[in-house]
């Protein structure tokens, strides 16, 4: 008897010292999954990476007993490379925080992954808004943009202004149908029409065969449902091929502040397209993005998936401290991080809801002519401000499990 | 019908890419026999050139069309005298062993220095504008594009199957020894012609430039169906490559239209079929 009562008392003191344990774990490690060396590079790559670690600096845990390590590695916009590197990540390397992941066939990928295995995952570079929709989950957050934003603020805006016919050119995987799914929903509930798609590979060089297609169709609009280099290419032999001249106009749903400094102001100037930040929006964004691009080695200034790792971070951080340890169980932090509310210098104060979804103003902007910009990387006009209640899929449409209805 | 006219016209002009730079494999391949991996690489640096020249020393297009290739050009010669001069006599697969890496190591350092998105380079003022062809609104400069690598090609035949010199090389590719019993400096010609074979593929990148992005990647994104052109072509055969080039590019440009899902992997479906009828290659002969 008595030696049951001390086995029972031993067992107990070892259940509070580890649960003791469990409650001052300040170990985090921050594994930045993006595309360092392909055609997304510029807008994520080692330009998140070095968001991630300007967040951890500026986070100041580190004087205050946490040890939080940064890993990243290049996915090559390959689902199977990428869960095969987050799987090794979650079970070797104890990663507790997957961060940006774009590549929409990527983001759904590991995004099952990581509710396996109950992570957390903020993802600020795939644009896919199944990520909050059907295929939401409790342990991912999308922060930064998606398809349902993007199609209705630059779709609307776009329709209203009388472009009512429209043609796609759609990049061909999970991202690019979800853009053009998304956007042709808007265009049509907003009284236009879609009279065709043409669907091209993923990274294709050439896209005139495809231009010609959107031009002898006659549509107002050639909507670019692409990304990245895909993008500059087909902007870039749009103009050669005199598509604006010939009375049709290019709308870029998804463009990217890298994308329209590599295209240069001369070949992307008028250009409307939407996004959530822009490094000259106010003080706040002006300071950060200074700094970040000091560090950059092509001095670039962030872009908004970059931003968004940062923003996310540091929000991740402030609920970290809020349960004063890494609980190490990626449902519960994610739970948390959704009670609180989320303030940072770049996306302003904003909320998460249920479903994931991280909320904020949308922006509509267009790019200047050259003689308009001051300088380097002063390009965009702002033209239009959705409130964060607008901007993106209400819940009561959402097809989210999470949703109570 | 007019719509199938243009795709025809478009697919020419990618075509043209494809015979410049298979026609440099092809070259290289013929005479040093190395797999040039690097190929993709070398374009990408005629491209990178250029850019320089115009921002850098004010040098715009026409000029860059002469020196690009010749800057890279002096660079791929020296690539042959440093290291792959060595390799001569040993398995092929030496060679693209070493290629790939060289061709892996450019292009990070470019990508570390320029990023991914790429860089803006115009159409020189004399070829900017179009014309209405009816059917289509070709730009001029593609045009150009496609009457000039035309000519590049026939004369790069010309050089080697019609002239004293061309003879020559061909000769010292068939037995050195014999031709350098004639007072032929084989080691400096076949150095001279890895330079012309990667002069061709910078002038690919200089005639790209204005099309493209000039970007680290532009290279690495077409070398592999240049290879499946060369290899449709039949490995070494001059004609072969142009006229695979310039064909290949048209049936491309005509899946593009039909079933554009597929344009990528068209090449290469016709690489594995020409692969199981004639396993040399179009225009090659067994070894």
């Amino acid at each position: 008897m008595k030696h049951r009562i001390s086995a029972l008392f031993l067992g107990t003191a070892l259940a509070f010292a580890a649960g003791g344990a469990l409650a001052q774990d300040k170990n985090v490690k921050i594994g930045v999954l993006t595309d360092n060396s392909g055609l997304y590079s510029d807008l994520g790559g080692a330009g998140s990476t070095l968001a991630a670690q300007m967040a951890v600096e500026d986070s100041g845990l580190a004087g205050k007993g946490w040890k939080i390590d940064i890993i990243s590695a290049d996915h090559q916009n390959k689902p199977d490379i990428a869960t095969t590197i987050a799987r090794q990540w979650i079970d070797v390397e104890k990663v507790d925080i997957f961060m940006d992941v774009l590549n929409s066939g990527v983001a759904l990928a590991v995004n099952n992954l990581v509710k396996e295995k109950n992570a957390v995952m903020i993802n600020t570079g795939a644009a896919t808004s199944d990520l909050t929709n059907a295929q939401c989950s409790p342990n991912t957050i999308h922060w930064v943009y998606d398809t349902y934003m993007l199609a209705n603020s630059t779709g609307q805006a776009l329709v209203k202004a009388g472009g009512d016919t429209w043609y796609f050119l759609t990049a061909d995987y999970a991202f690019g149908h979800a853009l053009e799914r998304d956007t042709t929903a808007v265009v049509v509930k907003s009284g236009g029409k879609v009279i065709g798609t043409v669907k091209h590979p993923l990274n294709s060089s050439d896209f005139s065969s495809f231009l010609l297609q959107a031009q002898a169709s006659k549509a107002k609009i050639v909507g670019m449902a692409n990304a990245g280099g895909d993008t500059t290419n087909t902007i870039k032999q749009a103009s050669e091929f005199g598509i604006v001249a010939g009375g049709q106009k290019l709308a870029g749903l998804l463009l990217f502040i890298t994308d329209v400094h590599s295209l240069g102001l001369k070949v992307a100037q008028g250009l409307s397209f939407t996004e959530t930040f822009y490094w000259d929006l106010n003080d706040g964004t002006r300071a950060f993005s200074k700094r970040f691009s000091e560090r950059m080695k092509n001095k670039a200034m962030p872009s908004m998936v970059q931003a968004g790792v940062y923003s996310g971070l540091i929000h991740y951080f402030k609920t970290l401290e809020a349960m004063s340890g890494n609980p190490h169980d990626g449902a519960k932090v994610v739970a948390k991080m959704k009670e609180l509310p989320t303030d940072d210098p770049l996306f302003g104060k904003g909320t998460i809801r249920v479903d994931g979804r991280k909320i904020h103003p949308a922006y509509l902007f267009e790019v200047k002519k050259p003689a308009d910009s001051k300088g380097p990387w002063d390009y965009y006009k702002l033209i239009g401000t959705t409130p964060g209640d607008q901007a993106f899929r209400p819940l009561s449409e959402s097809a989210c499990p999470l949703v109570k209805k | 019908m007019q719509a199938l006219y243009a795709q025809l016209l478009v697919g020419l002009i990618n075509g043209s890419f494809y015979a410049l730079l298979s026609l440099g494999l092809a070259v290289i391949f013929g005479m040093l026999n190395i797999i040039n991996f690097a190929h993709g690489a070398l374009y990408m640096m005629g491209a990178f050139c250029a850019y320089f020249l115009l921002n850098l020393a004010g040098i715009g297009y026409w000029p860059a069309l002469i020196i690009a290739p010749i800057v890279v050009g002096i660079f791929g010669m020296i690539l042959e005298r440093t290291m792959l001069q060595w390799l001569s006599g040993l398995d092929h697969l030496y060679g693209l062993l070493l290629t790939f890496g060289i061709a892996l190591i450019v292009q990070g350092v470019f990508q570390n220095y320029f990023g991914s998105s790429g860089l803006p380079y115009a159409i020189p003022d004399e070829l900017k504008g179009g014309m209405n062809l009816g059917f289509m609104f070709l730009p001029i400069y593609r045009g150009w594009v496609v009457v000039f690598s035309l000519v590049v090609c026939l004369a790069t035949w010309f050089l080697i199957e019609k002239t004293r010199l061309g003879a020559n090389l061909r000769a010292a590719t068939e037995n050195p020894t014999l031709v350098r019993a004639f007072g032929i400096n084989v080691p400096r010609m076949i150095t001279l012609t890895y330079g012309l074979g990667v002069g061709l593929a910078a002038l690919a990148g200089v005639l790209s430039a204005p099309i493209n992005q000039v970007r680290p990647l532009m290279g690495a994104d077409l070398i592999i169906v240049v290879f499946a052109v060369v290899v449709i072509g039949g490995m070494g055969s001059i004609m072969g490559s142009i006229i695979t080039g310039f064909a290949l590019g048209v049936i491309e440009g005509l899946t593009k239209y039909f079933y554009p899902e597929a344009s990528n992997t068209v090449v290469f479906v016709l690489m594995v079929l020409v692969l199981l009828v004639k396993p040399t290659g179009l225009t090659g002969r067994a070894a």
